[in-house]
């Protein structure tokens, strides 16, 4: 691949549906999963001669958002119509915001391959969704259905300062986290409450000029959004390599066939006629406002990760995944209330925990492990109660039915055994079974131990207590 | 200012009206005008005058985020065309 001739440079635009119980200018409910259009009035269905009223609850959420990703808030912001007809948008244009946004000039911190990069952005603004169409009659038709018109949006635009597909995914998990903690939206990018699209464009090393970019949409997931980038990356070097020219389009990534293609090219630039929308009045926010809105953001995920690499000694790394998200973050801290040990919380969350997740697919909500179980659970190994090797097993029952760690320890009998008499009992016995090991180790082979330890641990059902068995072993072979 | 056809042809393709070519004449003459006449506010001197985006003197006129009943289904597609499983349902758009 021939990229390295060339610097990429990519802007994104992150659609975060926020997470009012109704819409931004009328009263009809923003649940997920209804029946179609049975949350529509004539307000958001736009009929002619009605008035929307904007949602307080909307504008609180997005100057929230917008004062945690670091923007100024503007003293006055108000709602202008972008024009345009598509059947997702039943007024023939949407109720967005202009040239005064809620929130301006703003950054974040990125952290990709341990070197920390700010990414500017350049604006956040209030809008409405649009509805969802779905393509029937082998595409000769088209079925709307208008539940989501009017769903609170904040569309935050970065600045053309991302400079590889790994930084975009970077820059939009970091956003997530940060909506997540502010607790302004559920941020779910399989349902769409979190969207992106991307700019992207390569120019020659040293060129001040941006080179002719592509809009990439219908990324749908994290790993969509850096593959999609990736392989537009590499379909732009390619062309520029040819000498063809890039043409100035919006291409759809298909995850399906791993590429992305043209859709098909308007016939003329986007003309959207925007206008202040003579139904809405001006917001005038001021100082009050600003300050209770301020004090309601909670520590975000750079503070938290930083206190705790500070206070737990855990790596950067390890912080950083632990912050990552916020249900996954409150699980360590509650587990501290019950364990002193952050690095065996951190062990378990990232082994075991993760590694669940990961290979079901679930979301930590949808586990039943809590941190007092697993506070509790590292208890026990301290105490010798359970080995490391019986707390899997105790970790997978409170994974799925959520019970104390001691109660699966006393049902399944899984105490550890540190009774010398009865560990010396099984040793003698594994010693007398394999001779052939036992040789081995007296002639020298210090690994053969390791092999009857394990022996011990397998006739103990894992519950001998392996230092103690090692122990015993190895003072009677040395006898 | 005065606009030309080519400007009604654009704006009429927004729109998506398709006029006449008498009617694109027609209508190149009356916006004209019409720009003309609004071109008086340029005499106006708004040096210091802050620049209005609304005609009311009003600000922050909101709700609170409690929900409504939404339409029952039978009246949501009262004014549909057309309907297909509680859908509305139209011809397609090409992206």
């Amino acid at each position: 691949m021939s990229t390295s001739k060339y610097e990429t440079v990519i802007g994104l635009e992150v659609h975060v549906e926020l997470h009012t119980k109704s819409k931004i200018f009328c009263g009809c409910p923003t649940s997920f999963g209804a029946p179609p259009n049975s949350h529509t009035c004539p307000v958001c269905l736009g009929h002619p001669g009605v008035l929307p009223v904007l949602n307080r609850q909307a504008v609180d959420y997005a100057m929230k958002a917008a004062m945690a990703l670091n923007c100024e808030i503007g003293d006055v912001s108000k709602f202008d119509r972008k024009n345009y007809f598509y059947p997702d948008s039943p007024k023939a244009y949407q109720i967005s915001q202009a040239d005064q946004p809620i929130g301006l000039n703003g950054y974040i911190d990125i952290e990709v391959n341990g070197v920390t990069k700010r990414i500017g952005i350049t604006r956040l603004h209030l809008e409405e969704d649009a509805g969802k169409l779905t393509h029937i009659d082998g595409g000769y038709a088209s079925l709307v259905d208008f539940n989501r018109v009017g769903t609170p949006l904040v569309e935050i635009v970065s600045e053309p300062e991302i400079s590889s597909p790994e930084e975009a995914r970077a820059y939009l998990e970091k956003i997530r986290a940060i909506m997540q903690y502010c607790d302004v939206s559920d941020v779910k990018m399989e349902e769409g409450s979190l969207r992106c699209d991307a700019n992207i464009s390569l120019r020659p090393h040293g060129q001040q000029e941006l080179g002719t970019k592509a809009e990439l949409k219908n990324m749908n997931s994290f790993r969509g959004v850096q593959r999609g980038l990736e392989y537009e990356q590499f379909r732009q070097s390619e062309a520029l390599e040819d000498g063809e020219l890039i043409v100035q389009e919006t291409r759809r990534w298909d995850e399906s066939q791993g590429k992305t293609f043209s859709m098909r090219s308007k016939e003329q630039a986007h003309d959207y006629r925007y206008f202040p929308d003579p139904d809405l009045v001006e917001l005038r926010i001021d100082q009050v406002w600003k300050d209770r809105i301020r004090a309601s953001i909670p520590e975000l995920p750079d503070a938290r990760q930083a206190r705790y690499t500070q206070d737990y000694d855990l790596t950067s790394y390890e912080s950083g995944v632990i912050t990552s998200s916020k249900p996954l973050a409150d699980l360590f801290e509650s587990s501290l209330q019950f364990t002193q040990d952050a690095k065996s919380v951190v062990n378990w969350m990232m082994g075991e925990l993760l590694g669940h997740l990961n290979s079901t697919g679930q979301e930590l909500s949808e586990v039943k492990l809590t941190g007092q179980n697993l506070g509790e659970m590292i208890g026990l190994i301290e105490k010798g109660t359970i080995s490391n090797k019986i707390a899997k097993t105790v970790f997978k029952e409170m994974l799925l039915h959520g019970k104390r760690p001691q109660d699966i320890v006393e049902e399944q009998g899984l105490v550890q055994i540190s009774d010398e008499g009865a560990i010396l009992a099984i040793v003698t016995e594994v010693v007398a079974d394999n001779p052939a090991s036992v040789e081995d180790y007296r002639a020298g082979k210090d690994k053969a131990i390791g092999f009857l330890v394990g022996q011990v641990m397998k006739r103990s059902k894992g519950k001998a207590n392996p230092g103690l068995a090692n122990k015993l072993l190895t003072e009677l072979l040395n006898s | 200012m005065s606009i030309t056809t080519k400007d009604v042809e654009h704006v009429a393709k927004l729109a998506r009206l398709d006029l006449t070519q008498e009617e694109k004449e027609v209508f190149t003459e009356q916006l004209s005008a019409i720009l003309k006449y609004a071109e008086k506010l340029n005499e106006l001197d708004t040096e210091g005058v802050e620049a209005t985006t609304h005609v009311l003197h009003l600000s922050n006129v909101m709700r609170e985020d409690v929900t409504h009943e939404s339409l029952p289904a039978e009246k949501v597609f009262l004014n549909a065309p057309d309907e297909e499983d509680g859908q509305f349902k139209v011809p397609a758009v090409l992206e």
